[in-house]
């Protein structure tokens, strides 16, 4: 029988075929991702300035100044939605991962799905009848609340599926020298999965960080500073929001600024997970 | 006082079922091997754990079907037989391993020093701590250093451990790894070969100062030179340890082992000295399967 022939051609070709076609799909998804990257930066760096980071807002008419009150309320916002969002999430990992193959279990997962399925402007109705309509005020506790709700899910479903990710002979392991199931569980298999569950937090906290429909009638907006947790309270989105539609030019100028500095603190806190994980696993 | 601090009389039911049921000697009273209590006397050594009735479950399959063993104290016992005759389960079953299993359950008894550790005061995590386990593939914790893994025990205990350096130096020098990581203890447990790994598993095992060491077929993962290793540990650390291991290698029960069970289908067929057993078998079934008849 012959080793070579015309099927071995037609083999061949479709082989090339399908590979061009991966690489062609390669570049179309990666097209939007740099189209947004490169017309960010070319358009916000106009905007950027000493200014920027370091002024309050200037009232309408007047050109300069900046949006310090956004910056940090933005990391305001998103480090209070982690406090309140990211232990309970993991907890609740750790209890679909041991304990999830109940009634209860399901019930919790699926509870989880389809939360991590509501549109995040209900989220903000959501809390705002809870809290706002509550306390009489928008508030950065508000707004927290609801990033931190839009988390929970994200968090939660990571946790479990990484803590399943660990080998049982790792528990094994633990249960074998004496360990109790709660610290083999804490100890062992919760920091084993570490690494990866934190890369799965840092996306959940990138992804909220750039949430504006929720704090629209959460945390609202402040022109000015807010000195507690419990009044209107800045934030980039809103910012980029409230300057994007309005008719000034210099406005939408420090809108592009403020889209760029938002894109740069997500693409921070992405490498900055990567560049942990990279290292723990190294040693 | 419980009745099994006492060695077991002579009353106490021949462990070799098989021959008790008289099925395939025709002298089953002569020919079968030896009691729990003839073993013990015969070599002044004591009933470190015992086995009565036990009986281990997955659901509603039944895995071990009323297995009565003794475990002598610091002397090697090899449990043989055929994959999925219980072994490793009832290995599982002595330091309470067995119930961690979704569904699994069950029933008779283990003693420990005559203390029935089924009993419904006994903390499986304290008993853990005194009957320790190898098992079948090693698994350090790839988190921690060499370092880390020999104290994991006492640490993820929460014990404060004030000789660190000196428990560490210990345990590896047990398992004769210490020349060979004394250099490297930051190194990560995971970066080690195989058979380092798993006498890095047993020098975390030996850390915690257990009584009992069951191993799970610790070589059946490791290379000819490893696992001689790690049959050399076996014959150093049976002066001080009383040993359980489970293994599909009949030279490596013989090499090992002072004692031997073979198990076949969830009960004790045979029982007795390992050479007894490899060269006058009393049994039908352990004969067929030592000689590779079977199995």
């Amino acid at each position: 029988m012959s080793l070579s022939g015309e099927r071995h051609a037609l083999r061949k070709f479709t082989d090339r075929a399908f590979s061009a076609s991966c690489v062609l799909a390669t570049i179309i998804a990666l097209v939007p991702l740099f189209g947004i990257l490169y017309y960010v930066a070319a358009r916000g760096i106009q905007g950027i300035n000493l200014d920027f980071f370091t002024q309050l807002p200037k009232p309408v008419g007047e050109t300069g100044g900046g949006m310090a009150n956004a910056i940090v309320g933005t990391l305001k916002l998103v480090g209070l939605a982690s406090v309140m969002g990211i232990p309970p999430g993991v907890l609740a990992g750790v209890y679909l991962a041991e304990f999830g193959q109940t009634r209860t279990g399901s019930v919790v997962r699926f509870s989880a799905d389809v939360l991590s399925g509501i549109p995040s402007i209900t989220v903000g109705i959501f809390v705002y009848s809870l809290v706002v309509l509550a306390s009489k005020t928008f508030s950065a506790f508000a707004g927290a609340l609801a990033l931190a709700v839009i988390m929970l899910p994200t968090v939660t479903r990571t946790t479990e599926e990484l803590l399943r990710l660990v080998p049982e002979s790792l528990r094994e392991a633990a249960l074998g020298l004496g360990v109790p199931k709660w610290r083999a569980t804490l100890r062992v298999m919760l920091r084993t999965a570490a690494p990866g569950i934190a890369v799965g937090i840092m996306l959940a906290v990138a992804r909220v960080a750039g949430e504006t429909a929720p704090l629209l009638f959460t945390a609202f907006s402040n022109r000015f500073w807010s000195d507690s947790w419990n009044e209107p309270t800045a934030s980039l989105p809103v910012q980029i929001y409230t300057y994007a539609v309005s008719p000034f030019e210099d406005w939408h100028r420090q809108a592009w600024a403020a889209a760029l500095v938002l894109v740069s603190l997500v693409l921070i806190l992405n490498i900055a997970a990567r560049v942990l994980v990279r290292n723990r696993v190294k040693k | 006082m419980s009745p099994f601090l006492e060695p077991p009389d002579a009353s106490m039911p021949a462990v070799s079922r098989g021959a008790a049921e008289g099925k395939s000697s025709p002298s089953a009273s002569e020919g079968r091997s030896p009691s729990t209590a003839e073993i013990a006397l015969s070599t002044k050594a004591n009933t470190k754990m015992h086995a009565e009735k036990l009986s281990a479950y997955f659901g509603k399959s039944q895995v071990l079907k009323g297995i009565a063993l003794p475990i002598l104290e610091k002397k090697v016992t090899a449990i043989i037989g055929p994959s999925g005759c219980g072994k490793s389960t009832f290995i599982r079953c002595l330091n309470r391993m067995h119930e961690v299993v979704p569904n699994a359950h069950v029933s008779g008894e283990v003693t420990l020093d005559g203390l029935n550790v089924y009993g419904r005061d006994i903390d499986p995590v304290r008993l853990r701590r005194r009957v320790g386990m190898v098992f079948q593939k090693p698994n350090p914790f790839p988190t921690m250093s060499i370092r880390d893994n020999v104290l994991a025990g006492l640490r993820l205990n929460g014990m404060r451990v004030d000789d660190a350096e000196s428990r560490v130096e210990r345990a590896l020098h047990q398992v004769a790894l210490w020349d060979e990581v004394k250099d490297g203890l930051d190194r990560a447990g995971t970066s080690l070969s195989g058979g380092q790994q798993q006498r890095l598993c047993i020098a975390r095992s030996l850390a915690m100062e257990p009584e009992v060491i069951l191993m799970d077929e610790p070589c059946s993962a490791l290379d000819p030179i490893a696992t001689a290793r790690v049959e050399e540990l076996i014959h150093e650390l049976r002066a001080d340890y009383t040993i359980v291991i489970v293994t599909h290698n009949m030279q490596q029960a013989a090499r090992v082992a002072n004692y031997t069970a073979f198990f076949y289908l969830g009960e004790v067929v045979e029982f007795g000295k390992t050479d007894a057993i490899f060269t006058h078998p009393t049994q039908r079934r352990t004969e067929d399967y030592i000689t590779g008849r079977f199995g």
